[in-house]
């Protein structure tokens, strides 16, 4: 693993993200593409600030590629992008070529759900007046944080 | 005559909000062995006033890979408290 290969603090290369993966004997290439919007629980959003443990961040993503293309049989791109973006700016992109269709947009689905569930990336919501607030997709801000906060198959142990 | 308590320890780092409540990104966490992941948050919650916002059961992660409030410590381990994920 390189330092920095899923992490990127430049605009992603969707077009290149496609055309990483295709080959002769893989028929379809599902796509996901994740945008910033511009707005979120009925505030208007001027931009979304991605900050990351990228050690970690990029550990993850190897795991859950590999784990997709030993479930499938498919090869899969992806690429998350750090720092401050604008509305419309691509935030994540992932491409996964297969044989068939079906595989690839299962595996497609898998690696962004992962991705959620598992790799350390947070955002910061910057709002018309100025303010800003970091965005916590299990509820409403800090005010009902979760005591707890589990990853449901946390499995690993480190040493 | 309490010579016997083994101190050990740990990095812990801070990112996003939790960064942001306490005022840093790393803080260096004494405690006695053996303890837990639970035992370093309790332990954090007790030295700095700022961190009783934290959960008392926050993700976490010893040295890049998710843990559970359970999981073991070792001296210079590098834990990190994970706010609750965003990506995507």
């Amino acid at each position: 693993m390189s330092d920095s290969s899923y992490l990127s603090e430049r605009p992603l290369d969707v077009a290149a993200l496609l055309s990483s993966v295709g080959a002769s004997d893989r028929g379809g290439i599902a796509s996901f593409v994740g945008l910033v919007r511009d707005n979120h629980a009925g505030r208007a959003v001027k931009r979304l600030e991605y900050s990351a443990y990228a050690p970690m961040a990029e550990a993850e993503c190897v795991a859950i590629v590999a784990e997709a293309e030993t479930k499938w049989p498919v090869q899969v791109a992806l690429a998350h992008r750090i720092g401050m973006l604008e509305v419309g700016d691509a935030a994540v992109a992932i491409a996964v070529a297969a044989p068939h269709r079906g595989e690839a947009f299962e595996a497609c689905r898998y690696v962004i759900e992962e991705l959620k569930r598992r790799v350390p990336i947070w955002k910061r919501e910057w709002y018309a007046d100025g303010s800003s607030d970091w965005v916590n997709p299990a509820g409403s801000h800090a005010v009902n944080a979760p005591e707890e906060v589990t990853i449901a198959s946390v499995g690993e142990r480190h040493g | 005559m309490t010579a016997s308590v083994e101190i050990m320890t740990v990095k812990v780092l801070l990112f996003a909000s939790y960064a942001d409540w306490i005022g840093r990104d790393t803080v260096e966490v004494s405690l006695p062995a053996p303890a837990t992941v639970a035992d370093l948050v309790r332990q954090l919650r007790d030295e700095f006033p700022q961190a009783d916002r934290l959960p008392a059961r926050p993700l976490t992660a010893i040295n890049a890979v998710h843990a559970t409030p359970d999981s073991p410590l070792r001296e210079g381990d590098e834990v990190a408290l994970l706010p609750p994920l965003a990506g995507g």
